[in-house]
This record gives C-alpha cells, sequence and structure tokens, in this order.
C-alpha cells in the first residue's frame, strides 16, 4: 500500500524533480565519449574540419538531445510500444530488402533524404524492447516452457534472416545477441545455453562450409593474416601496426602515421579505435575504456535500482549488448576476432548505428528518472 | 497479490544472480582486452613501431658518381661528364598528350622512340619520373629550355655520365661501363648494394675489375610516402660518397702512338717499366670507341664491331695466344747456359735448306735458304738461326725449357687475378702433353719449341714481362697498372733473381743488342745509334700454318699470301742499353715478318718513351716534393 501512495504522489512529479533524478555521472560519460569521438573524426579528416567532423558533430547534437528527451518520457509509455516499435522496425527491414539501397554489394540502407537509415542497427535495440516487454509480465514458471521460447525464437530468427539476406551477417549476430541477452537475463534454463553453444560448436564447420567465399576468407584471414598481407589481411595487419606503434602514450594527437598517410581501412567506421589508439597509446586507450566502463557500470546500477522489472531487464540486457558490442569491435581490430562489420558505439562514424545507441541510452535514462515508476 | 509478489521475488532472484554471473564474464573480458592492449602497445611496441616506420617511410636512392680514371700525369681518361636529360611528371602536366607532342616535334622524335616513351608511361605510376631522352645533344636542350613556357611538368635535368674522351686509345685497357644487368648484380656485392635502375656499372677492363673501388655508395633520400607510394614529404638527405679516383701508370703520349702504330692493323703492343713493373702502354688494335655503349649501343654499331674480321672485341693483348716464334730464343739460350748445355763457344753448322736437319726422317728448316754456316750463340740470336736453335733445344729438352720460361713469367697469368679475361698461354712439356692430351712427348716436338712453334702459346703481355725481365738483370717484377696507394704491400719475392748465374743473363743481352744493334742483325734496319734511344731486342715470325715444300720453293713475298696466312710478327725490346728502364713488345697479326713489319714500330716507340722518360720522372720527384 505503501508502493501505492508513493505511486500516487510521482504520477505528478514535476519537470524539475526529473531533472534532479537525472543520472548526471551516465550523462557526463556520454558527453566525455561524444567529445572523443568528435575529436578523433577531426583527426580521420587530417586535422580539419571536414565533412565527417561536421556530420559527425551535427548527428551527436541532435542525438543527444534526443536522448534527453526519451529519457523526460515516463518508462511506461517505452513500455506500451515495446511490440509495436519492434513491427515497426521488421516493417522497416522488409522495405529495405524490398527497396533498400545497394552499396558495396549489400542492400542495407534506406533513403530518408536526409540520412540513410539502417534499420538493421535500430533492431539491436528494439528487439531488446520488445523482448523485455514480452518477459515482464511471464510468471516464473512459464518463462521455460516450450510457447515462450519458440515465441522469443520467432522474435530474434525473424530479424536475424531479414539481415542475412541483405547480406550483413555480423549485424544478424548482434541482434542475435541482444535477444540473447534478454533471454538469460530473464531466466531461460541454463541447459538451453549451453546445448546452444554446444550445437553451435558442432554445426561449425557445417556452417563454415555454407559461409560465401568472402566470408570464409575472413576466418581464414583472421586465423593467418600473413598469409595475404596485401589483400585479405591488410586491415588487420595493419590495424594491428596501427595500435602497436601507438605504444604507452601514443604518436600524438593528429600524429598517427598509419591513418593520416592512409594505411588504415575504415579508419572513420569500425576501425576508428585503431585511429584513437595509435594517437593516444596505451594510456588513452585506457581511459576509453574506463569510460565505456563507468557507462556500462551505470547502465547496469540504474537497472538494479529500478522497481519495474522491465525496467531492469531492459537496462541489464542493453548493458550487456553495448558490452558485446565494444568488445566484439574492439577483439576486431586487436586481431582477437574475424572482421566481422560491427562499430563501436558513439565512437564510429555512422547515423543508424549511434541513433540506436542514443535510443537506448535515453530509455536507461528515463529508467533512472522513473525509476520508482511502476509498471501493471 | 502475496502469489505475484513471491513470484515477483523469485523472478528477482533470478535476474540478480544472472547479472552477478553476467558482471564476472564482462571483468574478466574486459581484462582480456585490456591484456591485449598491453601486449600489442607495450610490449610488442618496438616491432609495430619498425613496421610502421617501414610502412610510411622509403628510401629513394640515386645513382652513384662514379671514381675516375688518371693517366700517370693526372690526365683524365675515363671521366664524368653531365648529361642533358629530359624528365617528365605526367601526374604534373596538365595536358599530357599536348606536352608530348610538342616535346616530340622540338627533339625530331622517330615514331618508333615516341611509342616506345608512351609504353614506358603507361609502366610507371603517375607520380613516378618518366625519361623522355637520357642523353640529349646541347642544341636539343637548349631548345627545351626555349620552350618551357610552353612545356608544364617538363624537366630538363643535367646528370652524370661516363665519358671516355681518348675514345678507342684505351678501350681494351679501361673497358666501358653500361646498364647493369641481372648477372651483374647477382655476382658483385658492392653493384647490389649500391643498385638504382638505369646505374651503369663496368662491363670489361679496369672497369670492372676496380668496380668495388669505383662505384662509390648512393645518395640516399628519404620520404615520407602514404599506403599508394606517393611521396608526403622529405625526411633525410644523405650525400654518398663519390667513387675511388684512380691513378694508372699509363702515360697517354705513349698510348696515342701506340694506337696510331696500329691503326688499321691487328695486333697488340706493351710497354712496361723493367723495374718497377709499370705498365706505361698497353693495346689491342682495332680498338672501339667506349661512349658507344654508355647509352646503350645501337644495332648497327654493334654489328659493325662485331663482325670485323679483325675483331675489335677481343683484348689481344690478354686475351691472344700467339706462338713466340724467334722471341723465344733468349728463353731458350738462357736456359741452355743456365743449364750447362752450351757455351758461349758451342757452334753449330747451317748449311741451308739444301741440307736441313734431320731426324727420325721429318726435316727441319731454318728460316735462311742459303744457311747461316758456323754460328755459335751470339751470331744464332743476332741472326736468328733456327737451326742453331733446333740442336740447342734437342740437347736442352723440353722440360727445362719449359722451366726456364716459366719462371720468366710465361704460362701464368701477368695481371693474377685482376683481368678475368686474361689467358694463361701454355708453356709444353712432357707431363703436360701426357696429361692433355694422353700422349708421350715427341723429340721433334721439343727441336720446334725450341723456335717458339708447336704447341707452346704466349699472350703479347706475357712476351713484354718475359723481356723485360731479362733486360732488368733477371729478377722477377710484378706488373701493374695502377700506381700504388700507401698501404698496398707489394710481393715479397719482388726483384727475387731468376738466374742461377748472372753472367748468362748479360750473355743473352749482349746477344739482344747484336741482334739490333750489329751488321747483319735482324732488326739492324730499326736501330737507334744515338746511346740515349739505343735498344736491344729480338724479331719473331710466327707461322700461322705449316710451310710446305711447295711454299719454301714459291718463296712469296708477304703480300703475295692471302692475309689469314700471312705469318704473325713479333718484335721484343727493352732499352735504352747502357741504362736499361722499359721493355716494349709488339705484335702485329698477318703482319708477315718481325723484323719489317714489328722491329721499326719500337724504334719509334723508344724514342718517345725515352723522351717522356725525364718528364716521368719529375712526376715522381713531385710526389716526394709534397710529401
Amino acid at each position: 500500500m505503501y508502493q501505492h501512495t508513493r505511486l500516487t504522489t510521482t504520477s505528478s512529479f514535476n519537470f524539475f524533480q526529473k531533472f534532479k533524478n537525472f543520472d548526471y555521472v551516465l550523462l557526463i560519460c556520454i558527453l566525455i565519449l561524444g567529445f572523443i569521438s568528435l575529436a578523433t573524426m577531426y583527426s580521420t579528416d587530417g586535422g580539419q574540419i571536414l565533412f565527417h567532423t561536421k556530420s559527425h558533430f551535427t548527428k551527436l547534437a541532435v542525438f543527444t538531445l534526443m536522448m534527453l528527451i526519451i529519457s523526460f518520457i515516463n518508462i511506461k509509455y517505452w513500455f506500451s510500444i515495446g511490440y509495436l516499435s519492434y513491427l515497426g522496425v521488421v516493417g522497416l527491414l522488409i522495405w529495405t530488402y524490398l527497396f533498400g539501397i545497394t552499396s558495396s554489394g549489400s542492400q542495407r540502407w534506406i533513403d530518408l533524404y536526409f540520412i540513410n537509415l539502417q534499420p538493421s542497427e535500430l533492431m539491436k535495440i528494439f528487439i531488446i524492447l520488445c523482448l523485455a516487454k514480452f518477459f515482464h509480465r511471464m510468471k516464473i514458471e512459464n518463462v521455460n516452457s516450450i510457447y515462450t521460447i519458440l515465441t522469443s525464437l520467432i522474435i530474434i530468427l525473424l530479424p536475424m534472416g531479414l539481415v542475412i539476406v541483405q547480406p550483413d551477417l555480423g549485424t544478424a549476430l548482434l541482434i542475435a545477441i541482444s535477444g540473447i541477452a534478454v533471454l538469460w537475463f530473464a531466466g531461460i534454463n541454463y541447459k538451453y545455453f549451453i546445448y546452444t553453444i554446444l550445437g553451435f560448436v558442432i554445426s561449425l564447420p557445417f556452417v563454415i562450409a555454407f559461409l560465401k567465399p568472402y566470408q570464409k576468407l575472413r576466418v581464414l584471414t583472421f586465423l593467418n593474416p600473413d598469409k595475404d598481407p596485401l589483400g585479405a589481411g591488410y586491415q588487420i595487419i595493419q590495424s594491428k601496426i596501427a595500435v602497436g606503434s601507438g605504444g604507452l602514450f601514443g604518436k600524438g594527437f593528429l600524429k598517427g602515421t598509419q591513418s593520416y598517410l592512409e594505411f588504415l581501412p575504415e579508419k572513420h567506421t569500425d576501425f576508428i579505435f585503431t585511429l584513437f589508439s595509435e594517437e593516444f597509446g596505451f594510456v588513452g586507450s585506457a581511459i576509453l575504456l574506463i569510460v565505456y566502463a563507468i557507462i556500462i557500470y551505470r547502465i547496469v546500477a540504474i537497472g538494479a535500482s529500478s522497481r519495474s522489472y522491465f525496467a531492469k531487464i531492459f537496462c541489464y540486457s542493453f548493458g550487456a549488448a553495448i558490452f558485446v558490442f565494444i568488445t566484439i569491435n574492439m577483439s576486431m581490430v586487436l586481431g582477437l576476432l574475424p572482421i566481422v562489420g560491427s562499430p563501436l558505439p558513439i565512437m564510429s562514424y555512422g547515423g543508424s548505428s549511434m541513433l540506436a545507441t542514443m535510443i537506448g541510452f535515453g530509455i536507461v535514462m528515463s529508467a533512472k528518472v522513473h525509476s520508482q515508476q511502476l509498471i501493471a | 497479490m502475496i502469489n505475484s509478489s513471491s513470484d515477483n521475488v523469485k523472478k528477482l532472484n533470478s535476474i540478480n544472480r544472472r547479472m552477478f554471473i553476467t558482471g564476472s564474464f564482462k571483468f574478466f573480458i574486459m581484462l582480456g582486452i585490456v591484456s591485449r592492449l598491453f601486449f600489442l602497445q607495450v610490449k610488442e611496441n618496438k616491432k609495430y613501431l619498425t613496421l610502421s616506420d617501414k610502412n610510411r617511410i622509403r628510401e629513394w636512392k640515386l645513382a652513384p658518381i662514379r671514381g675516375e680514371f688518371h693517366d700517370y700525369f693526372g690526365n683524365v681518361i675515363a671521366g664524368n661528364f653531365e648529361a642533358y636529360q629530359l624528365h617528365i611528371i605526367p601526374e604534373q602536366v596538365e595536358d599530357f598528350r599536348y606536352v608530348i607532342f610538342r616535346v616530340k616535334d622540338l627533339l625530331n622524335l622517330s615514331e618508333k622512340e615516341f611509342k616506345k616513351i608512351l609504353k614506358k608511361k603507361k609502366e610507371i605510376k603517375p607520380w613516378e619520373t618518366l625519361i623522355v631522352s637520357d642523353n640529349l645533344s646541347w642544341e636539343n636542350f637548349s631548345k627545351i629550355n626555349n620552350h618551357l613556357y610552353d612545356l608544364n611538368g617538363v624537366k630538363p635535368v643535367i646528370s652524370i655520365s661516363r665519358n671516355y674522351p681518348y675514345k678507342e686509345n684505351f678501350t681494351h685497357l679501361i673497358g666501358y661501363v653500361s646498364q647493369a644487368n641481372e648477372n651483374d648484380i647477382e655476382n658483385t656485392e658492392a653493384i647490389k648494394k649500391n643498385f638504382v635502375p638505369g646505374l651503369k656499372v663496368g662491363k670489361v677492363g679496369l672497369e670492372k675489375s676496380f668496380e668495388e673501388k669505383l662505384i662509390g655508395t648512393n645518395d640516399i633520400e628519404r620520404y615520407e610516402v602514404n599506403a599508394y607510394g606517393r611521396r608526403i614529404s622529405q625526411l633525410e638527405f644523405q650525400k654518398g660518397q663519390k667513387g675511388k679516383t684512380l691513378r694508372l701508370t699509363i702515360d697517354t703520349e705513349v698510348q696515342k702512338l701506340v694506337n696510331e702504330l696500329l691503326k688499321d692493323k691487328a695486333g697488340s703492343i706493351c710497354v712496361m717499366d723493367i723495374y718497377t713493373g709499370a705498365i706505361v702502354a698497353m693495346h689491342s688494335s682495332p680498338s672501339f670507341d667506349p661512349n658507344l655503349f654508355v647509352f646503350g649501343i645501337s644495332q648497327d654499331d654493334w654489328q659493325l664491331i662485331r663482325n670485323d674480321p679483325m675483331k675489335p672485341l677481343v683484348n689481344k693483348t690478354l686475351q691472344g695466344n700467339y706462338s713466340p716464334g724467334s722471341t723465344i730464343k733468349p728463353i731458350v739460350a738462357l736456359s741452355a747456359l743456365e743449364n750447362g748445355i752450351v757455351n758461349t763457344k758451342f757452334t753449330v753448322n747451317c748449311r741451308g735448306h739444301k741440307h736441313p736437319m734431320e731426324l727420325y726422317g721429318q726435316t727441319y728448316h731454318c728460316w735462311k735458304k742459303e744457311g747461316h754456316g758456323f754460328m755459335n750463340l751470339r751470331n744464332a740470336m743476332k741472326q736468328s738461326c733456327d737451326t742453331y736453335f733446333y740442336e740447342v733445344a734437342r740437347k736442352l729438352g723440353v722440360d727445362k725449357m719449359s722451366e726456364t720460361a716459366k719462371k720468366f713469367g710465361l704460362g701464368k697469368e701477368v695481371f693474377g687475378d685482376l683481368f678475368n679475361i686474361e689467358k694463361k698461354g701454355l708453356i709444353p712439356n712432357t707431363q703436360w702433353k701426357k696429361n692433355a692430351l694422353g700422349q708421350s712427348w715427341l723429340l721433334g716436338e721439343t727441336i720446334i719449341t725450341g723456335i717458339g712453334q708447336g704447341y707452346i702459346q704466349t699472350t703479347p703481355i706475357q712476351l713484354c714481362l718475359m723481356t723485360a725481365q731479362i733486360g732488368n738483370g733477371g729478377y722477377k717484377i710484378y706488373p701493374k697498372l695502377v700506381v700504388d696507394g700507401e698501404n698496398e704491400v707489394s710481393p715479397t719475392d719482388k726483384f727475387t733473381p731468376l738466374y742461377k748465374e748472372s753472367r748468362n743473363i748479360k750473355i743473352v743481352q749482349d746477344a739482344m743488342y747484336a741482334s739490333t744493334n750489329e751488321v747483319r742483325g735482324t732488326s739492324y734496319r730499326s736501330r737507334i745509334d744515338d746511346p740515349k734511344y739505343q735498344f736491344a731486342g729480338k724479331t719473331g715470325t710466327a707461322q700461322v700454318k705449316k710451310i710446305t715444300k711447295r711454299d719454301r720453293e714459291l718463296d712469296l713475298k708477304t703480300f703475295e699470301i692471302p692475309y689469314e696466312e700471312r705469318d704473325h710478327a713479333l718484335y721484343v725490346a727493352y732499352g735504352p742499353y747502357k741504362n736499361p728502364r722499359y721493355a716494349v713488345s709488339v705484335i702485329v697479326e698477318h703482319g708477315g715478318n718481325g723484323s719489317t713489319t714489328a722491329a721499326p714500330m719500337a724504334k719509334k716507340l723508344f724514342k718517345l718513351i725515352i723522351d717522356r722518360h725525364e718528364k716521368r720522372q719529375s712526376m715522381d720527384d713531385k710526389k716526394y716534393l709534397e710529401i
């Protein structure tokens, strides 16, 4: 009953109280990250304010503002649009499949005139939202029922399939990971995860047999990048050289020779960490990692302090997903994983990825602002 | 409500437990990434820093400046000149087609040359230098310079290249340079180290022998380049060193005279200092202009040189194996004296063609139809009596003869390893024939070896060395072409006596004197009476084919015999007789007769050599003064 009284009081809480409830640590960390990413983008433009820097700045400003707006909207609302938004993004994926823009051999984008949207990036977040809502009201006994598992699998596999046909195996896997994170926190039995992992390992040879030649090449290149140093292995070798030559303190801002002399491929997007690491060294990279760690910690902490199960499971899963995105991107550029196209959240150039991440942050922030909000 | 709340608690417990597991996972994965970063950036930093520098820094080597050859008096005989070249960097040209056609018109390039340039352009990157012409005439070069306003991106460049100012005079001695090929790069470390495209290296002669000293070191430019190889900025310029300049023992004036003497003839002349072994002149004729090879010889020129029947490409001084003919007689006589076979009083009766020497049914004729009569050593040498030397050789035996000949430098390379083309010649003995031909030696072969025919073969430079060592009183010397550097060690057995008794050398010297300066001597007509120039020598006429009975009966004059069948004319001499300093060997291929063709050349030579001697001496004094 006490809860109920609180509820009635909070329902009328005002604008200033929302401000007070803001997680300023998270906000500051996101702003620091934004600043670092802008500086790095400035460096990729060769120390000039050119297209990438300008565009990145605009996106950063717009999406940060959007994040703030999202955070002022009650978490209840985000709960209520869980399924709808998921279906909306699925619709966008179908649209992409039918009318998308093709670039470098895959059909991933929708032309929205002011922005080229990549719906698969959005799916990384909205699948969490959808599944979080799905498990929110579920009784613990029903979590492991066949119906639940099948439904959630369909929710995951549907967008995955739509992304794989683009083709974009990397993003499809990241969507799957986001979904699986929710399943994990929802309390699906351990054995299913173990079976899945076992099944995956056993079927790996068959999966490889079905991979496209360029995907096979990536795996082989990962195993032995020196086999074709000027061809398939070029990216990863140059990336490792850039990171390794950075040393403890780096070559200095705007002095990364690997990127400045154009040895680094994809330096704006997937390999942005390489450039950062080359210029700021081990110390700089560690600081960046700490910023990311604080962000993830705050997301988890917000989840822990939330009263509603929906907010909790969303924050935990989103935190886990962001963590996976970061580690996969870094492992990739450090030569620990094969090259799968996965951007580094906020740092990488690319509107859709930033939009998705900022929406995620916004919902987490909203969970913080409305942490006492219960969702029926 | 209670139910749902207990359900809620269960759910919360579950999610918190799983969050804890996830958190631990995250911690360890984060740790993994940090340690990977640490490994790459701190532990392996050096390795990757090197790799990164390798990526971004590229070196451009420029052709080193080659050392020069100077003669004894400091005249440049192989030097460097400024070659006018025309470079284009296609990227810097706004309208390449226009410019290249303009250049074509200005230089009057043929269609073939023009196509070659266009092909070259396709092979290089747009920011690389296209060499349109590597040796422009001054006229064309200034024409281009006048039209530069119209030729955007065209660069007239002055570059250093080899030049041989005396043209064919020194060709066989110095050799020539030309573009390095794969063999050159592989076989010579110095070339490999300093190689740049278009590098010119020595192909033959001293240019090749002293490659490592002459080549110098590259200028090195270090540039920062981007991933596509485009130069971004120059980081460093390292000046290279010019190759060592070598001062030769050659006297250009004498060399020029030698060239003149052998003009239109095939043959070789060497002049040597008999005490120091310094080569004053050395020439093989015919010769060719080495400058033709520097920028690649044209097909026509090459065919002309290659197909010349006088074989200009063969260095006859070092590669020509000739029968020494009578020029071997001083050695045969010396050997006989040394071994106590004959003394000065020993006489042989030469009775002419009607009564030739006979051995096992073979006859051995003297060159003189009427015969010389009773001959002792001095007279036999003076008149070059073959019969006398048949008899001496028969008594001496080929093995003892070859021993003396080898002592005096025959049968092995005079310059050691200096020239890889130098021939050894051949001084036969019984053992050699058994090994090489598997047959035993015949006495008849000994007899003809005694007059320098048969298996015996010598090179002109060997004959010169032999004569020099007789002329200096029988002491071993080492011929050389380059004036010694400070820290070069001379061989320890230099100036060791080659005789058993110095009296024997005197006897041979006196006989050679007689041959040139006394009536009836074979080269009497070429003598110089002035003791300042007076020299002692020995003629030789080497048969290139066996003289048949018919030939003997016909007794044709030289000009009546076809060129290829004429005898080689030889002459060896040293002088001045009273105070000898220089030795000379002359060989004129198919020149007919030593006394009429070769000896007169020696006469002209000695005049000049002795006249130049003082000047040469004063160069040495100057050296001491400087110290």
